[in-house]
């Protein structure tokens, strides 16, 4: 891994180590080392080098709802805004556990989208109309309940910089 | 009277007030902060927006819980029990707001008149 200005530099090592991260992030540094046929203990080093980077930014956990007991419905929130108020409004909604995530884009207006779950519909409802619509900058929301997803993935890095990853 | 009318006729704070949507999360962006306001709003809103508000008793909760309009709200559930829809319900609701604003008003006294302006 090499440093130019802010930009960090991944060599393919460190990408291959991300790769099995990403795929399974329990994995051990002996486990990835082995696959890749270098010491843990340099696996050890760079995943260290990338954690004080912030490359990779944290660990986490993708609990399935359904066999938890949770069922929640998830919806596609998109708000269109004052412009003066998109940042604003966007910050905002990071701010509540029940949105999931946050962008903003931009086609013919500007507008905000956001993943949001809720109980079932009636809680969805009322939170979008008790603590999203009275935000001032609020010019309209449309929302889409998700009904089936298809597919969901994280971003994977792709093995070489600038070349797509073939599909194993 | 005077002290249900003044609740009645004043303007709430943003979070308190009536946001229509046409369904579940789609929000029209037009919102009313006063009986008054809500009165103008019924006259050009998606008849899709009262019909939605109208068979989940949002009107009738917000008006006897927000402003504090029992009779307001029992007027409106009689809509609601009919099954009145189109046009027709917008033409009745108001009706029946724009009638019970003008009584509200009419009871008003003078001294709370005031009051409100001031608010």
């Amino acid at each position: 891994m090499k440093s130019k200005g802010q930009e960090v530099i991944l060599d393919d090592l460190d990408r291959q180590i991300l790769r099995f991260l990403q795929a399974n992030a329990k994995q051990t540094y002996t486990e990835i080392g082995s696959k890749l046929k270098v010491a843990h203990s340099t696996v050890y080093d760079r995943i260290q080098k990338m954690e004080e980077n912030g490359i990779i930014k944290k660990y986490e956990v993708i609990v399935d709802r359904e066999k938890v007991g949770i069922p929640l419905i998830t919806a596609q929130m998109n708000i269109t805004t004052d412009p003066k108020e998109t940042e604003n409004i966007a910050k905002k909604l990071t701010n509540f556990s029940q949105v999931l995530e946050v962008s903003t884009s931009f086609s013919e207006e500007l507008v905000i989208l956001a993943e949001v779950v809720a109980k079932d519909q009636a809680e969805l409802h009322s939170f979008i109309a008790k603590s999203i619509a009275p935000l001032p900058g609020v010019l309209r929301i449309r929302t889409a309940i998700v009904t089936k997803k298809y597919k969901e993935e994280r971003f994977s890095l792709p093995f070489r910089e600038n070349g797509l990853r073939k599909k194993e | 009277m005077v002290v249900s009318s003044s609740r009645t006729l004043r303007s709430v704070l943003r979070e308190e007030a009536f946001y229509f949507f046409t369904s579940i999360g789609n929000y029209t962006g037009q919102s009313a902060a006063s009986l008054d306001e809500f009165l103008q709003k019924i006259k050009d809103i998606d008849i899709k927006s009262l019909e939605f508000h109208l068979f989940r008793e949002d009107f009738e909760k917000w008006i006897s819980q927000t402003l504090g309009d029992n009779q307001l709200a029992q007027e409106i559930k009689i809509l609601r029990t009919q099954k009145v829809v189109g046009n027709a319900l917008r033409d009745r609701l108001y009706f029946i707001v724009s009638r019970r604003l003008k009584e509200l008003k009419s009871t008003f006294a003078p001294k709370e008149r005031a009051q409100l302006s001031v608010l």
